[in-house]
Formats: structure tokens, sequence, C-alpha cells
């Protein structure tokens, strides 16, 4: 029976295997193990009720943790654009004596457990820490403060920006730079002139990333903010308080917005990795 | 890419005093927020001598901790190699509507926050959970038990290897596959023989990374585990757990075994990037 069928398909051309079993096997795996699951979360909100949901969110505990994560998570960011940069240039450019080193160790915030970064922090911010005491004797307090969760989340969004920035650095055309300075640009206005609008997505990019991971993180800020309700308390550790207490609809609510702000956020990511795929392609084709 | 070193300062080079100034700028700064808190680590170990820090790593706890680690990462690395690789070659080597969603959709369990991935876990095979009713008739515990340590950890590692593979599968294109298989070689001939050794180095460093995130996983494992002691702890969550006890040597030496994980994942990732700068440099 199969013979004839076989002598035919013999005569076509020959195409590569596999196509029902490998995508099958992934969509199943992908829906059971994260489409599922997630829909669950989606579907259980849904039973919450509109107001039942606006109960938990506009509880002033909550609404201060959420405050809080989103303005940490913003500031962080920033900061870690300007740092990323920095880190960026001199990865990129320069050559210097330890620069395989600190390569490597860009990438340490995702390499080592959350757990360990807090209990780490919690130890050089501390008022016992190598940076804590001297920030103490300054005034500045970190330790169970907000200066303290965004110190964590500069930590763990860095590599986010120097990774997406770095790449873009790399490729820079050496030949745009020559242009400007042979028409009589300086350094500085190269830089911002020239530089700066071409990196520019990447650095959107890695603001995003690093925006995203710190508005959702948990373990690396949650030693050394102390958790206190109204003043240290993030988003995530609102979300573990109210399973604490068994309030799985508090839970979910809370939850519901964060994903919802962190799926927004991963869409305008691919959006940015699309724009700036789209101006390194049009750089290259401009002659 | 090497251009010829030139002795001569080109236009495009920066002054010397901005070179210095940048790089010492950047060192400080990665001084400060990335080797102090690595420093900080081995400090807070060895705090009270070597003696004291061995005997807290061999504590029957610790070792328990580290076990259900291993265990976690035995689940996830293989279930999400099998994914990766499965996945990496429906994307790369057809064309089907609906491809760029499923590439978004490998992506989603990242942008999840580590809590919200254990809550959803939750949601499901809690007590109160959707399947709870029914996990509860059948005397089978998912939440606060080993099951959810797995399947939490396999979600937040889900999308490391496919991520590392599918652009390297794709850069090879499918003229060699095509080759083989006019050779007479069948499909799974062609994938073992053609497909993963091209791939190996892509492969090898999308484990490292997976096992790396495996092992470490601290917030979606905090939710689904009961946090009993001897139990149910990862070995984040012993950390967690001695620091919480004010045991600070014993937090810190258990964490010293993940920093030094750490490393070696730092150190691979270095090679691994190395190894395939150099095969490319040999084509």
């Amino acid at each position: 029976m199969g013979s004839p069928l076989q002598t035919k398909r013999r005569r076509k051309p020959r195409v590569i295997p596999g196509f029902g079993l490998t995508l099958g096997y992934s969509l199943a795996y992908l829906s059971i193990l994260v489409l599922l699951p997630l829909a669950t979360l989606f579907w259980q909100s849904s039973k919450l009720g509109w107001s039942q949901f606006w109960f938990v969110i506009s509880d002033p505990e909550v609404v201060s943790a959420m405050k809080l994560s989103f303005t940490a998570s913003f500031v962080a960011a920033l900061v870690n654009v300007v740092f990323g940069l920095l880190v960026a240039w001199v990865l990129a450019r320069y050559k210097f004596p330890g620069k395989r080193f600190l390569d490597g160790i860009v990438d340490l915030p995702f390499a080592l457990p959350t757990s360990v970064a807090g209990i780490a922090l919690a130890a050089v911010y501390g008022a016992n820490g190598f940076l804590g005491g001297w920030l103490e004797a300054h005034g500045i307090k970190v330790v169970y403060t907000a200066v303290g969760v965004t110190l964590a989340l500069v930590f763990i969004g860095l590599p986010f920006v120097v990774r997406t920035v770095q790449p873009v650095m790399e490729e820079l055309e050496q030949e745009t730079e020559e242009a400007a300075a042979s028409l009589g640009a300086g350094r500085w206005q190269t830089f911002y002139r020239v530089i700066l609008p071409t990196i520019a997505p990447a650095l959107l990019t890695g603001f995003a990333l690093a925006f995203a991971r710190g508005v959702g993180e948990y373990g690396s800020v949650v030693f050394i903010s102390g958790n206190l309700p109204m003043k240290t308390e993030i988003a995530p550790v609102a979300i573990m308080s109210k399973l604490e207490q068994f309030n799985n609809p508090g839970a979910t609510a809370i939850a519901l917005v964060m994903l919802t702000f962190s799926f927004g956020l991963l869409i305008t990511v691919h959006f940015l990795q699309w724009w700036s795929g789209k101006r390194v392609r049009q750089l290259r084709s401009t002659p | 890419m090497s251009r010829v070193p030139a002795r001569r300062k080109l236009a495009t080079e920066d002054p010397i005093f901005a070179k210095v100034l940048l790089t010492v700028a950047a060192v400080i700064f990665l001084g400060l927020f990335l080797v102090a808190p690595l420093v900080a680590v081995f400090q807070g170990a060895l705090a009270n001598g070597v003696t004291a820090y061995l005997h807290a790593i061999r504590q029957p706890e610790a070792i328990q901790a580290i076990e259900l680690t291993l265990t976690a990462a035995a689940f996830a690395v293989p279930l999400n190699l099998i994914f990766g690789l499965a996945s990496s070659w429906a994307i790369t080597k057809f064309e089907f509507p609906g491809k760029s969603i499923l590439i978004a959709l490998i992506e989603l369990p990242v942008a999840v926050s580590p809590v919200i991935s254990g809550l959803i876990f939750v949601l499901m095979f809690g007590t109160r959970g959707v399947l709870g009713p029914w996990l509860v008739a059948h005397n089978l515990k998912v939440i606060f038990a080993v099951p959810g340590i797995i399947m939490a950890t396999t979600f937040v590692t889900f999308p490391f290897i496919a991520r590392e593979v599918m652009p390297t599968m794709q850069s090879q294109g499918t003229e060699e596959e095509q080759a083989a298989l006019s050779l007479g070689a069948n499909g799974w001939q062609v994938f073992w023989k053609v497909t993963l050794p091209n791939v190996r180095w892509a492969l090898i460093y999308g484990v490292i990374l997976c096992n790396a995130r495996a092992m470490g996983e601290f917030g979606a494992v905090s939710v689904v585990s009961a946090h009993i002691r001897g139990r149910t702890n990862t070995l984040p969550l012993y950390v967690e757990l001695l620091y919480n006890d004010y045991d600070f040597v014993g937090a810190f030496a258990a964490a010293s075994l993940l920093t030094f994980l750490a490393l070696v994942t730092l150190v691979a990732k270095s090679v691994a990037a190395w190894w395939t700068e150099r095969s490319v440099a040999l084509y």
C-alpha cells in the first residue's frame, strides 16, 4: 500500500522531515507548561469582578508597593542607561589590562542567584558594610530604604543595557565617524550627533528590558529593603504576603496589573528591536 | 574585522585623557557594583575561618538543599533541551504562518516576574487551585512539594536553550541537511550527524545558562515551596532561611557554593564565546 506513494514522493524535491513532530511537540510543551498556567491567571482574575479587583488594587499598601516598584525600577533603569552606556563604550572601544575580566563580570547579575545577590548587597550596603558604612557616615542610609531598593535594581539591570548596546557599538561603521570628523565635527559633536542617534534604539531597548526586570525583581531586593509595608515593600512582596494570607484573589489581582505592564513592555521591546534593525539596515543600504 | 593597527592618531579616536577618564570611571563603577558584592560573599563565608565554613556546608540540611537543587535542574535542563532543539528545528527549517508569534510566546516566561511564575502554579495546583480538589482526592501534592519546585524551575528556564540554539541554526541554513538527505540519510541521521554538530556550541552555552538559572532560581521556587528545613528547600531558599535566622556564616557559606557555580558559568560562557568566534573565523 505504501510503495506506490513512496516512489511518487521520491520524485518530488527532497524536503526536510520532522516538521509535524517538532512543531507539534513544541506547541504541546509550550501550551502545557507556559500558556495554560498563564491563562489560568487571566481566567481566575476574570472571575474576580471589577469591584473586588478594584478593592485589592486601591488598597493603600498595594498602591504604595506598586508605586515603589515602578519608581525604583524606572530610576534604576535610567542610572543603568548612563553607566551601561559608559561600560559598553569602554568595553567596545578601548584596550586595557583586565578588560576580559570586566567583560565577563558584566554578566554576573544574570548568573548569580538572586538570593545570593540579595544577601551580598545587604552586606555591602549594610551599616557595617564596605560601602554602607561610608554612605551612612555621609548621611545616606541604604538598607531598609527606597535607595537600597533602587541600588539592588541597578545591580540586576546593568547587563541588560550593556549587552544590548555593546554589539551595536561594535558594529558601528568607522566610516560614518570619519566622515563626521572630516566635516569638522569634534569628538563630542560626533558622539551626540552621529553615535548617539545610532545607538538610541539599543539604549531604549536596554532601558525597557532593565525596567521590566526591575519591576518583577524579588530576590535581590527583599534582603536590602526589609519589606516594611507602606515604606519599602515592593509589588512582588505584596503578592507574596497576599499568598501567605491564603488570599489568592488578592495575589491574582496584583499579578494581573504587573503582567499587563510587563507584556506591554515586551511588545514595546519587540517594536524597538524591529525599529533598530530597520535603522541598521537603512544605514547599511545607504552608500 | 581586525584592522591593521595604525601608528598615527585617528580622527575617530578619543583624546587620551577621555580614554583614561572613561575607563577609570567604568572600572570603579563595575568594581563597586559587581565586584564588591562578589567579595562580600566570600568574606562572609570565611568570616569565622575555614573550619566554620566547611562545617556549614556539610550540614545535613545543606546537603539536602544541594540534592533538591540538583534534582530540579536534572528535570528542567533536559526538558528544555528537548524543547529547545525541537522548536528550533521547526522554526528555522520550515516556513509556516504564525512563526513570529510562536517565537514571541517562547520568550514569554522571561517577562514574567519570578513571584508570578510561582503564583500561576499555585493557582493551578494549589489546594484552592483549579486542579486542587482533584489532586487532594487522589492524594497528590504538587504545591509545597518537589513537583511544584520542578515545574516552577522548568517554567522560568523555559526559553534559555531555544533562544541560544535558534539563531545559530538559522544562520546554518538548510543546504547541508538537503545534501545529506539527497545522499540517502534519514531525518534522524541528518539531525545527529549534521545539524547537532553545527549548533553544538550554542547548545552547550544554552545548557550552561539554563542550568545556572535552574539551580539559582529563588522567587518562583520560594512561592511553591513550603520552606521545610531538610525537606523542600533548594540551595537559594536555604540561603534565605539561614540569613533570616541570623546564621550569616552559614548563609554566606551556602551562597558561596552558588557563587562558585555562577563564576563557572561566566567562565564557560566566555570560553564558549571564544570558541564560536574561533570556529566562525576558521570557516
